[in-house]
């Protein structure tokens, strides 16, 4: 909807005056409303700001002008009331759909995966052929996310130390793994593709290399790719006797169950 | 000291106006050094030592602001002399990452606690609000001088903090838990220094406080008191409700430091490999609750202030009374009473359950819209007018077309999808600078050249003052409108080095036309330096109204007797914006001036 009032601006504009592309299947709503906020907002700071010049321009001092002796207005004074009240209060309800939508509609028939921050790096867990998160055939890797297109993906979010976010720019994806919460969120992708995950947290002094990686892919490719680490995992997991190089177990049961 | 009940009068009963003749200086005037300048029970005294002291740490937040700006241009790029001041933070000139943390939460920190808080509250508070209210003082003047002479150690320890092992705090100005519990000892220094600032704030407070309801000369209501007033007011009852919650959770946070106590920390919490000493029981984002429950006030301590200069500042130089003085009024308050429900706003990506999310969208919406009011009314305080176009002005006008760019930026965080996006991004820190700098800064520039010539019985330059400016404005706009393109291109905030990004890597040129942008807006600030000092000694004389304002503290002389009145304390008759009114032929109506046929006090003076 609000897409519809931008025309197409594709390669018209510079990098930076767009958004970076949308991969996820709700980016464009998150979009829209940024759209949308951008036109209303746009449209009343050129009212206002072109008023203000327009004043200073033709109600300079000149000799001989003298002010307008007035104390205001009270119908004004209800207008610009009532209207900026009514658009906050609409966009208010729109935003809250989509909020809604994305971050309290868990779809049920996701993919699963188990995302803890450390200082300062993702450790990515999959449930492995059972289907379950902490035994042994867990997949873990480093900071590596591969999933396939089309399909959501529900991760639940946990944090070892300090206060982490999980930053996907181009999939409109940002929630903070905090320590002592887990919290789930659900993504999914379009288009197949790599891209980056981002810590958008300060976390100390490595926040800014706490980067990691997103492939998208086929099915088939993911299913691959899962192979390869199971077959990778499998000697370390048995030696050590835990699952991941990086990646510290936590029992569930260790952690708080607040959050969603 | 006379005082009315609040309540509109006419004109004062006569019973007032002819109330017993009060004796000017019922102090005498203190004589030595150490009294008259140093540990002075003066406000006036008292506001410029504020002044100072804000304007000193401004520098300094401005130049950190410069060193971090230089590590986003050209990051890693060495600069050579830096390695002698901070050998530990700049080892050869080389800005570390933990260093470079500990530039911005001390940018932050310096700039809103030392620089924005003390010129507006410290500064112009002390000075305006008592004459400005016909008041011979504070209500409190020993308490006054008490929180000037807290917030002193306070900065003391924030500057020292810099100089300890292991550099000054390093997790932002928001401190969350658990990093800033984790981190090294300046963190410790950060909340001690904090914990006595609010002290000095909350004893302001309450004086401005009672100062105002107490304070105000006969017939001035509450209804005729200068906006600057009514925003100092409300200014001071958020300072008294939120900084208690602060000093709560700062005073939590230093236990979880010093005695291993778990308010923060929950269970399980593993550091660097190794489980923490003392952790379980707490909670990660109860710090975030209450920093936030201070937080958000504290954003509208900074601004109110500064939109009470603008609704001074226009009117005075519109020539014109303010449009909707009640409105302004009602506002004001509007905006204090919502700002304490929209804390959570802060939190929508932390966990927080999202349905509460919703509830803090609603009332974030909300409050845009006080500050629409305010906004529409300051045009139309504008229109109809009669302009000129002083360095007041143009830095009043500057505050209300720029407050209108932080004012719109906002709604888009606080529609929560959006915020998903552009949370922790540049957008915010451009959000937040056109807020602080576009207004806050503006407002105090305003202020500063406005009542510069009361303060010290001299103007500034006016052309210097013009160039100031023009220069700040315009540079204001080249390095902070760019901060939304950063965040909508998933730029985050606090980041060392960007470029690690492929997606980011591409902003670098934008980043390097910013920091140019910023060194010509520094050093325009050398002009406002110079011209500030110069004047004291070679400016005009003012006379004692050299706006032809209205209200009391421009009706005696500049700058003030000890005790602010010769004589009697005024005779409040009207409102602080009678400009132009038709039948009189000056186009302005100090509030002292008794209404034609009625004998005033003005006599006796």
């Amino acid at each position: 909807m609000g897409l519809a009032l931008l025309p197409a601006a594709g390669g018209a504009l510079p990098f930076w005056l767009r958004l970076p592309e949308g991969v996820s299947s709700y980016s464009g709503k998150i979009d829209g409303i940024f759209r949308l906020i951008l036109w209303i907002t746009g449209v009343i700071f050129v009212i206002v700001e072109f008023l203000l010049l327009f004043f200073l321009f033709r109600y300079r001092h000149r000799e001989g002008r003298r002010a307008r002796y007035t104390h205001g207005n009270n119908r004004l004074e209800v207008i610009w009331t009532i209207i900026p009240a009514f658009i906050c209060v609409v966009l208010a309800l729109l935003s809250r759909r989509s909020w809604a939508e994305i971050k309290q509609q868990i779809p049920h028939d996701a993919m699963q995966v188990e995302i803890q921050a450390e200082q300062f790096a993702w450790n990515i867990r999959y449930p492995g052929p059972d289907g379950k998160f902490g035994t042994p055939d867990d997949i873990v890797t480093l900071n590596q996310l591969h999933f396939p297109v089309g399909r959501p993906v529900v991760a639940t979010l946990r944090s070892k130390d300090v206060i982490h976010s999980f930053f996907l720019p181009e999939f409109r994806v940002k929630q903070d793994a905090v320590p002592g919460m887990s919290t789930r969120i659900w993504f999914d992708a379009m288009r197949v593709g790599h891209w980056e995950i981002a810590c958008a947290e300060l976390c100390g002094l490595g926040h800014y290399r706490m980067k990691g990686f997103v492939t998208v892919e086929t099915p088939e490719e993911f299913e691959k790719w899962l192979a390869e680490q199971a077959a990778q995992n499998a000697p370390a997991a048995a030696s050590a006797g835990q699952a991941a190089p990086a990646g510290q177990q936590v029992p569930a049961d260790q952690e708080g169950k607040q959050g969603s | 000291m006379s005082t009315t009940m609040p309540g509109e009068f006419a004109a004062p009963q006569p019973e007032i106006a002819a109330a017993p003749e009060h004796v000017p200086g019922v102090h005498p005037a203190p004589t030595s050094f150490w009294r008259k300048y140093i540990f002075s029970l003066d406000h006036k005294v008292i506001g410029k030592q504020y002044m100072f002291y804000a304007l000193l740490m401004l520098v300094v937040g401005g130049l950190l602001a410069i060193l971090v700006r230089w590590q986003l241009a050209w990051p890693g790029k060495p600069i050579a002399f830096m390695g002698k001041l901070f050998p530990e933070g700049m080892p050869n000139g080389q800005m570390l990452p933990e260093f470079y943390n500990s530039l911005f939460t001390m940018h932050a920190t310096i700039m809103i606690f030392f620089a924005i808080m003390p010129i507006l509250i410290g500064a112009f508070g002390n000075f305006v609000v008592p004459i400005q209210i016909g008041a011979r003082d504070m209500a409190f003047p020993t308490l006054n001088m008490l929180s000037f002479w807290t917030a002193v150690p306070a900065a003391v320890i924030i500057i020292w903090s810099f100089f300890v092992t292991g550099g000054a705090a390093q997790s932002g100005w928001t401190s969350y838990a658990p990093l800033a519990v984790v981190q090294p000892r300046g963190q410790t220094l950060w909340l001690l220094s904090l914990l006595i600032l609010g002290l000095s704030s909350l004893l302001t407070a309450v004086n401005f406080i009672t100062t105002i309801i107490n304070m105000r000369a006969p017939g001035m209501s509450f209804f005729r008191l200068p906006l600057t007033v009514w925003a100092l007011f409300i200014t001071a009852i958020l300072l008294l409700l939120a900084l208690p919650v602060l000093s709560g959770a700062l005073i939590m946070m230093l236990f979880d430091r010093v005695l291993g106590t778990t308010f923060f920390l929950p269970a399980g919490l593993v550091v660097s490999g190794q489980p923490w000493k003392n952790a379980g029981g707490g909670q990660a984002l109860l710090w975030q609750h209450l920093f936030w429950f201070f937080g958000h006030p504290e954003v509208y301590i900074m601004i109110l202030p500064a939109m009470g200069i603008t609704s001074e500042i226009l009117p005075v130089f519109s020539r014109k009374p303010i449009f909707g003085y009640r409105a302004m009024a009602y506002s004001i308050m509007g905006i204090a009473g919502l700002g304490f429900i929209v804390w959570g706003h802060h939190m929508f990506q932390s966990g927080m359950n999202p349905m509460l999310g919703t509830t803090f969208m609603i009332s974030t919406m909300v409050i845009a819209v006080p500050s629409a009011i305010k906004t529409f009314n300051w045009l139309g305080t504008l229109w109809g007018g009669n302009i000129r176009f002083t360095t007041p002005m143009l830095n009043a006008i500057s505050f209300v077309a720029m407050f209108v760019i932080g004012g719109l930026s906002g709604i888009f965080m606080a529609s929560t999808p959006v915020d998903i996006f552009i949370h922790d991004t540049y957008f915010i820190v451009g959000h937040i600078h056109y807020v602080l700098f576009g207004g806050s800064l503006f407002g105090a520039f305003a202020g500063l050249y406005f009542w510069y010539p009361k303060m010290f019985g001299r103007q500034m330059s006016e052309t210097w003052g013009r160039i100031h400016w023009a220069l700040t404005f315009v540079t204001f706009n080249l390095v902070f409108f760019p901060m939304h393109f950063l965040g909508m291109r998933g730029m985050q905030r606090r980041i060392y080095d960007y470029t690690q990004y492929a997606h980011l890597k591409g902003l670098q040129p934008m980043n390097q036309f910013m920091t140019i942008s910023l060194f010509v807006l520094g050093a325009a600030q050398l002009i406002l330096v110079v011209n500030f000092f110069l004047s004291m000694r070679r400016g005009k004389i003012a006379g004692p109204n050299p706006w032809r304002s209205n209200t009391l503290e421009w009706q005696t002389s500049s700058p003030p007797p000890h005790e602010n009145f010769t004589g009697r304390v005024p005779n409040v008759y009207r409102g602080p914006y009678e400009y132009s009114v038709p039948e009189r032929a000056d186009d302005y109506w100090p509030q002292n001036e008794p209404p034609p046929g009625l004998p005033g006090p003005g006599a006796h003076a």
